[in-house]
């Protein structure tokens, strides 16, 4: 996973709700056994529009999205991060994320900032005014700052831990191999197997 | 303090507790698929890691494959599905491919084989896992990085999410299904209305609900934003599972039964939320736009974007307007559906097929009409029955199993602009085909739909 402590960069606002992860990469790529090439079905039927928000040579290298609420709803495919990442994405901001788009963006290193729709209202305005202008995400310090403003959001420490070490979760669970086993000892014994 | 049923379950599972950590949860059993999966077994194998317990864990081939016999002609397509086949047979994982007896959508398979059972704890790569919480278990879709994780330890780390209560008061009216209900359900607290929560399912019409008609309710949990969500088991859940090839069996299944009695919200427990609904007023659901939660009742008309105070809302309401080729005003009645899709793991089972067969019986569809059983054994059940004599001889098109058109990754897809009543979870921009526009519905209203090619009910034939 990439670690993540800080990024400042441009921001490109995309002002519509439940962006759902079939628009963010239709199922068609889904066919795909790789995990690479992904960023050429980011948001592919949308990119077909000129006059869509990526198509716009102002917002060319932002590496900040910032939606509408809702973002990352349905489908569970992990391409959706995928795709975002190797667009050259490294947060998306939004007042409320689907959960498990949410989970695995957090496994691989793309930083899902919940804030206030206000201040995401606010953001975007401010971004529509002058597309060059730069945005800090502070994981350390949990915290977005823009111009003189700073806005604090919420992570729970383990996450943001993990995501500032770049760790390996599965590394991490390995660690407990024992106390799994145990587990596994006590387990209800008409508990089903596939065999 | 009582505990709520997700309470008692996920405690049940917990391997690890501390300060500061997600728990540690056990999972009890792993579904598979071809799509979420390559890459998953590439990172296994990447970091020398192996899949921890094989045996609580089963393969099947269900988003890539066609509906008709034959092979794959999509060389991408069949690439994924060859690969899941050397996944698993090098991990020595059971796989049910295409043309096996056990072979269906993951979600179908599960529960007809009696390997989803009460109080388990169930994954897979895939948002629709939330169906096998049907039985009072704790099932949830995860990502790729996830599926590797469970594979190489059968555990994950996760955080307990909240608890709401649905309460769904007084019964269903005649020809009002479980389908209505949860489109209904979604439409009022909204596609992030569920987000962050496990969602149980309470009340004397849940109670009185088929499993069947309980999975198609826990199915579309996610659609409400909803982790998971789940249902107390009971004598219907029993009876389900009762002589199921993986079911306990003797002894053992006294002893399960005893402890799955005990698997139920004890009455001093409290939600972190709890949601109402009256069931008695319920009549037939579709939805108008692009997002799950926009739906209305059937015999109302195409909201007008004015209707909605939020402007977030109003926005989404227009643009979804525009994407669908609607009119506000417009009586839903009136919209006129080119293609119907009967199938999916949120209606693919028996109890729907008879649902949608009792309708077309002795009419004439006049729309192109796929009907999809999510399993080889649902079909082989239906063709016992006469199922598809009746559809056949309606007009329809009667398949062979797979997800087909309720995602556009196989060769049953709408064309741009092409309108569908489909019985599938999604109505999102593009995932039946690109351009396409869905209204999703009920088994029933998607048959009376296809005889009059207008979103209809039956009791409007």
């Amino acid at each position: 996973m990439d670690a993540f402590t800080t990024h400042t960069g441009r921001a490109v606002p995309l002002r519509r709700s439940n962006v759902d992860t079939d628009q963010i990469i239709p199922a068609v790529w889904l066919k795909q056994v790789s995990r690479t090439g992904f960023e050429k079905g980011l948001f592919a039927a949308w990119r077909e529009d000129p006059s869509f928000v990526l198509n716009d040579p102002a917002y060319a290298g932002a590496s900040i999205l910032v939606s509408g609420p809702d973002f990352g709803t349905g489908s569970s495919r992990e391409h959706a991060v995928w795709a975002l990442q190797q667009y050259g994405f490294r947060v998306v901001i939004s007042s409320r994320f689907g959960d498990i788009f949410r989970n695995n963006s957090t496994k691989m290193g793309l930083l899902p900032v919940v804030l206030p729709e206000e201040v995401v209202e606010r953001l975007q305005a401010e971004v529509e005014a002058d597309p060059a202008k730069e945005i800090t995400v502070d994981l350390d310090a949990k915290e977005v700052r823009f111009g003189d403003v700073a806005v604090p959001f919420e992570i729970d420490d383990y996450t943001r831990w993990r995501l500032i070490e770049g760790l390996d979760d599965i590394g991490l669970t390995l660690r407990h191999a024992d106390d799994i086993q145990e587990y596994e000892n006590g387990r209800q014994p008409w508990l089903p197997t596939t065999v | 303090m009582g505990r709520t049923l997700a309470e008692k379950v996920w405690e049940q599972h917990v391997v690890r507790r501390a300060e500061g950590e997600p728990d540690l949860l056990y999972i009890d059993l792993h579904l598979i698929h071809e799509v979420t999966s390559p890459q998953a077994f590439d990172g296994l194998r990447l970091s020398g890691r192996t899949v921890r317990r094989p045996e609580l864990t089963i393969a099947t081939e269900d988003h890539n494959v066609p509906t008709v016999l034959g092979p794959i002609s999509d060389p991408v397509s069949r690439t994924q599905v060859e690969t899941l086949r050397k996944n698993t047979a090098e991990f020595g994982i059971r796989l049910h491919p295409m043309g096996d007896a056990g072979q269906g959508v993951v979600h179908i398979i599960g529960p007809q084989f009696g390997l989803t059972q009460p109080g388990m704890t169930i994954v897979c790569g895939d948002s629709h896992t939330s169906t096998h919480g049907a039985f009072g278990g704790i099932a949830f879709g995860i990502g790729t990085s996830e599926v590797e994780h469970v594979l190489a330890t059968q555990t994950l780390p996760a955080y307990r999410p909240k608890t709401m209560a649905i309460e769904v008061k007084g019964e269903l009216p005649v020809g009002v299904t479980a389908k209505d209900l949860i489109l209904a359900i979604i439409a009022k607290i909204g596609t992030g209305g569920g987000q962050g929560y496990i969602v149980e399912y309470r009340g004397e019409a849940v109670r009185k609900l088929s499993m069947e008609g309980r999975m198609t309710i826990c199915n579309m949990s996610i659609e409400a934003g909803a982790r998971a969500g789940m249902i107390a088991p009971d004598e219907t859940t029993f009876e389900y599972l009762r002589g199921r090839p993986h079911a306990p069996a003797g002894a053992a299944w006294d002893e399960a039964v005893a402890y799955w009695k005990t698997l139920r919200t004890d009455d001093d427990a409290e939600f972190d939320k709890v949601v109402e609904i009256d069931a008695s007023t319920l009549t037939p659901f579709v939805t108008w736009g692009t997002n799950p939660g926009q739906g209305a009742p059937l015999g109302s008309a195409v909201p007008s974007p004015e209707d909605f105070a939020d402007p977030v809302q109003r926005s989404a309401a227009e643009r979804a307007l525009e994407y669908m080729g609607l009119t506000a005003g417009t009586p839903l009645r009136d919209v006129q559906v080119d293609t119907v899709f009967v199938g999916s793991c949120t209606n693919g089972r028996l109890e729907d097929l008879r649902a949608a067969a009792d309708v077309l019986r002795g009419r004439t569809v006049v729309t192109r009409t796929l009907i999809v059983p999510g399993s080889m054994q649902v079909k082989k059940a239906a063709e016992e029955e006469g199922l598809d004599q009746v559809f056949k001889a309606a007009g329809a098109e009667w398949r062979e199993a797979g997800c087909s058109m309720c995602l556009g990754m196989n060769p049953d897809t709408l064309k741009p602009g092409e309108r569908s009543a489909s019985t599938s979870n999604r109505n999102f921009e593009g995932r039946q085909g690109k351009g396409g526009r869905t209204h999703l519905v009920s088994p029933q209203v998607a048959a009376a739909t296809a005889v009059t090619g207008r979103l209809t009910a039956p009791a409007d034939l």
